[in-house]
C-alpha cells in the first residue's frame, strides 16, 4: 500500500508573528519557516506504518513556492521515498488545495492520505475533510491512534467529549492530532541520503485543477491588546483582588 | 436578507452549547429565516424542542434516518448538502470537533469555500476570524453568489436566549449515505464539574503540577471556585489528565470570566486558548515565565504551597 502525506510550509511554531503595518498580512520575510507540526506527525505515522510492514511507499506532497522543497527534503530525510512539489507562488486556500490533493490521490492511488488536522498559519482545519469529500472517500479526523487492518483502518479520534473510535474502509483520508506520535529527529546522514531522492515538479494548472473562488482577505490586524503584567505579593492580596473584582 | 441553516449538535438527548452560540452568531446575519436542522436516528423531540426555544430560530427541521445514530461526518454531510440546496444562503455550525469535522466536507461537496472560526460578522458575507493562534485577526470576504459555509468560534459568542417557540417540522431528506464509515465506540470522560467549554470559571494545571496524583490539588481548588478544570498540552501529553481537558490553539478555546493557570509557562499555543478570558490569574514559581506578561494577576511562588494556602483563604473569605 502507498501512503500520500501532505506537508505544508508554514512559519515556525516558535515565531512570534508580526502583523504588517499596512494590515495587508503577516510578516513572513526573514522569518523561520518549517514543516507544519501536524504534518510532521503525519510523516512520522506514515514511517511507522511502513516499519510495521503495512505500507511500502511514502509520497510526500506540498503545494507552495519553490522554497517549499525544503519541507519536502525534510520529509524525505525523515524517510519518505519520493516527493511532489505542486508549485504555486500564491498561497492556495483549502478548497483549491483539496482539489489538488484529490486529483493527486486519483493519480497516485494511495491507500491512505495522511494530513495534519490544521495548518498553524491560517488555522483553517479544512483541507483533509475537503480532500476526502472530493475524492469521495472516508475521513478520520483528529487521529490519536491508527490501526490498519486489511482493507480498513480503525482510528481513535480526539473529540471534545473524549475519544471516539471509528472504522473506515480504505482508501481514506486521516488527519493527525498532537498525540498520535512523537516525530523523530532527522539525522545528518539521512539528510545526505535524501538529496538523492526525487522531487517531481508540477503546477495546479498542469494537473488540470480549476482553482476555487477564493475568500478575499481584506485586512489583517493584531488582536485587541490585553493589559497584563500585574503581580501580587501574597495569596492574601490575590484573594482581596479577586474579591474586588467580584470573582469570589 | 439571508436564509440561514444551522446544524445542531447533540449528545444523549441534549442540545450542545455550540449550537446556541451558532444561533447567536446567525442573529447578526440579517436573516429572514433562521432554521436549525437536527439529525437523529429516532425520537429527537427533546433536542428539537430545545432548538425551537432558541431566540431568533424560525423553524426546526427534524431529519430522521437510522444511519444518524452516531454523528459521522461522512454520513451527515450528504444529508446537510441535500437540505442546504433548498434556497439557504448560509450554513453554520459551532466550531466544536463535531462542526470542524463536518462542515468542510459539506462545503467541498457544495463546491464552496468555508470560513472557519467566525469571531464577528461584519456583514452578510464579511467576517473576522483568527489566524496564527489568534495572534492576528483577518477579515475575509466570501463570494455573495454562493452558499456560505462557516463554523462559529464558541469563545466569541454567548448562547442565544431561550425565549423562542419555533415550529418543529419533520423533514424528509433524499441523500445517499455511504457505508464506508462506521462507528465503533466512544470513551467519554464524565465529570460532575462544570463543562470546560462554557464554564464561567476555570482552573488549569500544567506540567508544573508534576503528576496525575498532584492534580488533586487542582481539582480541589476548582471545586472551591465551582470551576471547571483544564490543562496545558504538556499536562495532557504527560498523562496527568485526559485529552478533552486541553486548552489552547489546538485544544479548547474558552472565554471564562476567571481563568487560573497553575504551573503553566504560557506558551503562545496555550495563550491562544484563553485570550478572551475576563481575568487571568497565574501561579508559577518562575518569575520570568511568559504567562506573567499577560496575566492580570500574577503570583510568583511554589504551587504546592500557594494552592493549599489559597484554598484555605477561600474558606475564610
Ligand atoms: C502545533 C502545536 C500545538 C500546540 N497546542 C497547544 C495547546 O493547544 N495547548 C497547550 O497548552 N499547548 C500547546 N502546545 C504546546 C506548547 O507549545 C507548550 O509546550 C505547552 O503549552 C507547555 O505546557 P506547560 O506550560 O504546562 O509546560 P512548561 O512549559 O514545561 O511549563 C511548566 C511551568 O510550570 C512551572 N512550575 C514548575 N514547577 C512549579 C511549582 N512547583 N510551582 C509553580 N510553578 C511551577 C514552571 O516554572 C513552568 O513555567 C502546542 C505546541 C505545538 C507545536
Ligand atoms: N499548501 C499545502 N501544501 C501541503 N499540504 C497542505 C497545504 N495546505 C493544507 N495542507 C494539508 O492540510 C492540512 C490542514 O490544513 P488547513 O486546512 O489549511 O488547516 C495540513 O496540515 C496539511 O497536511
Amino acid at each position: 500500500m502507498k501512503v500520500m502525506v501532505c506537508v505544508k510550509r508554514v512559519v515556525d511554531y516558535n515565531v512570534r508573528i508580526q502583523v504588517k503595518p499596512d494590515e495587508s498580512g503577516v510578516v513572513t520575510e526573514g522569518v523561520k519557516m518549517s514543516m507544519n507540526p501536524f504534518d510532521e506527525i503525519a510523516v512520522e505515522e506514515a514511517l511507522r506504518l511502513k516499519e510495521a510492514g503495512k505500507v511500502d511507499e511514502i509520497v510526500a506532497v506540498t503545494i507552495g513556492p519553490q522554497q517549499a522543497q525544503e519541507q519536502l527534503r525534510t520529509a524525505l530525510a525523515m524517510g519518505a521515498d519520493r516527493a511532489i512539489l505542486v508549485q504555486s507562488d500564491e498561497a492556495v486556500q483549502p478548497l483549491t488545495a483539496a482539489r489538488v490533493f484529490a486529483e493527486l490521490a486519483r493519480k497516485e492511488e494511495p491507500g491512505v492520505v495522511l494530513m495534519g488536522k490544521q495548518a498553524i498559519d491560517d488555522d483553517q482545519g479544512q483541507t483533509g475533510q475537503m480532500t476526502a469529500a472530493l475524492w469521495q472517500r472516508p475521513q478520520a479526523t483528529f487521529a490519536s491512534k491508527v490501526e490498519i487492518e486489511g482493507e480498513s483502518a480503525k482510528v481513535t479520534r480526539e473529540i471534545d467529549a473524549g475519544l471516539e473510535t471509528i472504522e473506515v474502509d480504505l482508501p481514506a483520508v486521516i488527519t493527525t492530532d498532537l498525540r498520535l506520535n512523537e516525530p523523530r529527529y532527522v539525522k545528518l546522514p539521512d539528510i545526505m541520503k535524501a538529496k538523492k531522492k526525487t522531487i517531481d515538479n508540477t503546477t495546479v494548472d498542469d494537473l488540470g485543477v480549476e482553482a476555487a473562488k477564493p475568500l478575499k482577505l481584506t485586512r489583517t490586524a493584531p488582536p485587541p491588546a490585553r493589559q497584563g503584567g500585574k503581580k501580587v505579593e501574597s495569596v492574601q492580596e490575590l484573594v482581596s483582588e479577586l474579591k474586588n473584582k467580584g470573582l469570589i | 436578507m439571508s436564509k440561514v441553516l444551522i446544524i445542531a449538535e447533540h449528545e444523549g438527548g441534549k442540545l450542545g452549547a455550540a449550537t446556541g452560540k451558532a444561533v447567536r452568531c446567525a442573529q447578526d446575519l440579517n436573516a429572514e429565516a433562521l432554521e436549525v436542522a437536527v439529525f437523529v436516528h429516532e425520537g429527537g423531540d427533546e433536542v428539537a424542542g430545545a432548538a425551537a426555544k432558541l431566540e431568533g430560530v424560525t423553524k426546526v427541521l427534524k431529519v430522521t434516518n437510522p444511519a444518524n445514530e452516531n454523528a459521522l461526518a461522512a454520513v451527515l454531510a450528504p444529508q446537510v448538502v441535500s437540505l442546504a440546496q433548498d434556497g439557504y444562503t448560509h450554513v453554520l455550525v459551532g466550531n466544536s470537533t463535531f462542526g470542524k469535522d463536518l462542515m468542510p466536507r459539506v462545503a467541498a461537496l457544495l463546491g464552496v469555500p468555508q470560513v472557519s472560526d467566525v469571531m464577528k460578522v461584519e456583514s452578510e458575507y464579511v467576517f473576522a476570524r483568527p489566524i496564527y493562534a489568534g495572534n492576528a485577526i483577518t477579515t475575509v470576504e466570501a463570494p455573495d453568489d454562493q452558499v456560505l459555509c462557516a463554523t462559529v468560534r464558541g469563545a466569541s459568542y454567548p448562547a442565544a436566549g431561550e425565549g423562542g417557540s419555533a415550529e418543529v417540522e419533520d423533514r424528509q431528506v433524499d441523500a445517499e449515505v455511504p457505508g464506508h464509515t462506521r462507528f465503533v465506540g466512544r470513551e467519554v470522560h464524565k465529570s460532575d464539574r462544570p463543562d470546560l467549554a462554557t464554564a464561567p470559571k476555570v482552573v488549569s494545571g500544567g506540567r508544573g503540577v508534576g503528576s496525575e496524583e498532584n492534580f488533586k490539588l487542582i481539582y480541589s481548588l476548582a471545586d472551591k471556585f465551582g470551576a471547571a478544570v483544564g490543562a496545558s498540552r504538556a499536562a495532557v501529553d504527560a498523562g496527568y489528565v485526559p485529552n478533552d481537558m486541553q486548552v489552547g490553539q489546538t485544544g479548547k478555546i474558552i472565554a471564562p470570566e476567571l481563568y487560573i493557570a497553575i504551573g503553566i509557562s504560557g506558551a503562545i499555543q496555550h495563550w491562544a486558548g484563553i485570550k478572551d478570558a475576563g481575568t487571568i490569574v497565574a501561579i508559577n514559581k518562575d518569575e520570568e515565565a511568559p504567562i506573567f506578561e499577560v496575566a492580570d494577576l500574577g503570583l510568583v511562588g511554589d504551587l504546592f504551597e500557594a494552592v493549599p494556602e489559597l484554598e484555605k483563604a477561600l474558606d475564610q473569605a
